[in-house]
């Protein structure tokens, strides 16, 4: 199943026999206390400089989430989509929870963008599908409700089940343009999330063939080596199923490690890609 | 094994984290007769201290910290009911919780371990705490200190909704409130009106120590 994403001027399509889609992380200022003083002050300069490092790095896609405290969000995230299309061709990730801005960026937005996030919350999905439907854009959803993350696969897999019947009979979101985030966890704090994850997303890929994504910096959160431990995650995540997530673009590691697995899925074909890039890489180093 | 020993290998067990051992060596330490505070002050605090020392120094690591807590909670359940009896004075009682709406609960934990590290009394109320519930604890357990975390912006905003409650409930000023979690700022803090914020588990501990300590002074008991 293909999840298609467009900007005014690219497509790309999300799906279990297509290359890997890094929807690259960095232009967020969560935990970033300059970045926050900047765009309070209405400076945006620091996203050009966090998107060009994104797209460097290889991202296909770029998520947005301008989630300031005591700011408008609405504003601000309009103003940043605005500025980002206007400096890439990616397709974008519109990453808030709050309704109103999301409702700000997908009004400036060109082309068809992917929503992040509802979940299984019927008051997410009654404030945020509509929006979806209305634009014609994607949407990440993911298994929790009112009272827990469950930790057991076959109850997050109930909560994707419903989610899947709520946004395609209630809402009329075709069902290829649900895209189910299954939640990674540390396995820093729980030795048993990294199994259970991968459980997850074979369930989603059996039962629904929908597409799938997460946050790839999770599993490593609190450990040491964490481009490494990216890049072991990611790889057995595909192999179960997993079709793009959320990382950072400027980790080699992790995005070498994709771009392998493409290879061994046979989502490259002929290692065409992985070639080219081994010729560029070559090259880069014989001009220097 | 002699007291000495119970100490020192308490306090080595703690360290590692091997919960087991270290509920073992609480029990023969009682059997030898030592008193729970000894086993506490002497041994558990201490090996606590060192283990977030190494975590902020980042020699330690999430798991490593997150066992230490472990084994010492195992500990805590068995001299709790001791120290109760002894009358001893805590240090303070913590109510915690991460506020509705939010289910992150790494940081609130490790700032858990931190606090009992210290001797703190901590009751956690667990994710997505609605402020009703914050009230209903508060009620019950009478805390020195309460503290709200979010790790979502989005989520932030439910300080002021459990400040409110609080409010409401008349409890507001029986209580210090502290905030805290990764998007959370000072400024943000003072915005909502809470009475402390802190950056990372050992500033919580430190301002929870000196706040109650400002308070203790203040209003003699």
């Amino acid at each position: 199943m293909h999840t298609v994403l467009r900007s005014a001027s690219k497509q790309v399509v999300i799906g279990h026999d297509q290359p890997f889609c890094v929807i690259g992380e960095r232009i967020n200022p969560t935990g970033r206390r300059i970045f926050q003083q900047q765009l309070r002050a209405g400076d945006l300069s620091a996203i050009e400089r966090d998107v060009a490092a994104q797209v460097a790095g290889g991202a296909d896609v770029l998520d947005i989430n301008m989630g300031v405290p005591l700011t408008d969000e609405a504003d601000l995230l309009a103003r940043a989509i605005t500025l980002v299309q206007s400096r890439t061709d990616l397709p974008i990730c519109i990453d808030s929870s709050v309704v109103e801005a999301l409702e700000a960026g997908l009004s400036v937005y060109e082309g068809r963008a992917l929503v992040n996030s509802i979940t299984a919350e019927d008051d997410r999905m009654e404030a945020i599908l509509p929006l979806v439907k209305r634009y014609g854009a994607a949407v990440i959803a993911l298994p929790n409700d009112h009272d827990e993350i469950p930790m057991e696969p076959e109850k997050r897999l109930e909560l994707v089940d419903r989610i899947v019947r709520v946004a395609t009979q209630e809402y009329g979101i075709p069902l290829e343009d649900i895209v189910i985030d299954p939640l990674a966890m540390p396995i820093g704090a729980d030795p048993a999330v990294g199994q259970a994850f991968f459980e997850t997303v074979r369930g989603i890929r059996d039962r629904h063939g929908i597409n799938t994504t997460c946050g790839a910096g999770n599993n490593s959160f609190g450990m040491p080596g964490r481009d490494q431990l990216g890049a072991s995650f990611l790889p057995m995540a595909i192999a179960s199923g997993l079709t793009s997530a959320i990382m950072d673009a400027r980790s080699p590691l992790m995005v070498g490690a994709v771009k392998a697995a493409d290879v061994v899925m046979g989502n490259d074909e002929w290692g065409m890609a992985w070639i080219a890039a081994y010729r560029a890489t070559q090259a880069a180093a014989a001009t220097t | 094994m002699t007291p000495d020993d119970i100490l020192r290998e308490l306090y080595d067990k703690t360290l590692v984290g091997n919960a087991p051992a270290v509920l073992e060596l609480t029990e023969a330490g009682l059997e030898l007769g030592m008193g729970p505070e000894t086993l506490l002050f002497d041994a558990l605090i201490p090996s606590l201290e060192e283990v977030g020392a190494r975590f902020e120094r980042g020699d330690f690591f999430v798991p490593e910290m997150l066992i230490a807590g472990r084994a010492m909670s195992g500990a805590m359940n068995r001299l709790r009911p001791l120290l109760a009896e002894t009358g001893a004075q805590t240090v303070g009682t913590f109510v915690m919780g991460t506020v509705k709406g939010d289910v992150h609960d790494i940081g609130k934990n490790l700032v858990n371990i931190m606090l009992e590290g210290a001797g703190f009394h901590v009751i956690d109320l667990g994710v997505q705490v609605a402020p009703e519930k914050f009230v209903a604890a508060i009620q019950e357990h009478q805390p020195d200190i309460v503290g709200f975390s979010a790790f979502l912006t989005t989520t932030m905003p439910m300080f002021k909704a459990n400040l409110n409650a609080l409010q409401k409930a008349g409890l507001r000023d029986q209580v210090i409130v502290m905030v805290g979690g990764a998007p959370v700022t000072q400024e943000y803090a003072d915005a909502v009106g809470a009475d402390a914020y802190a950056a990372d588990a050992s500033a919580t501990v430190k301002k929870a120590k000196d706040l109650i300590a400002r308070r203790r002074a203040a209003v003699p008991v």
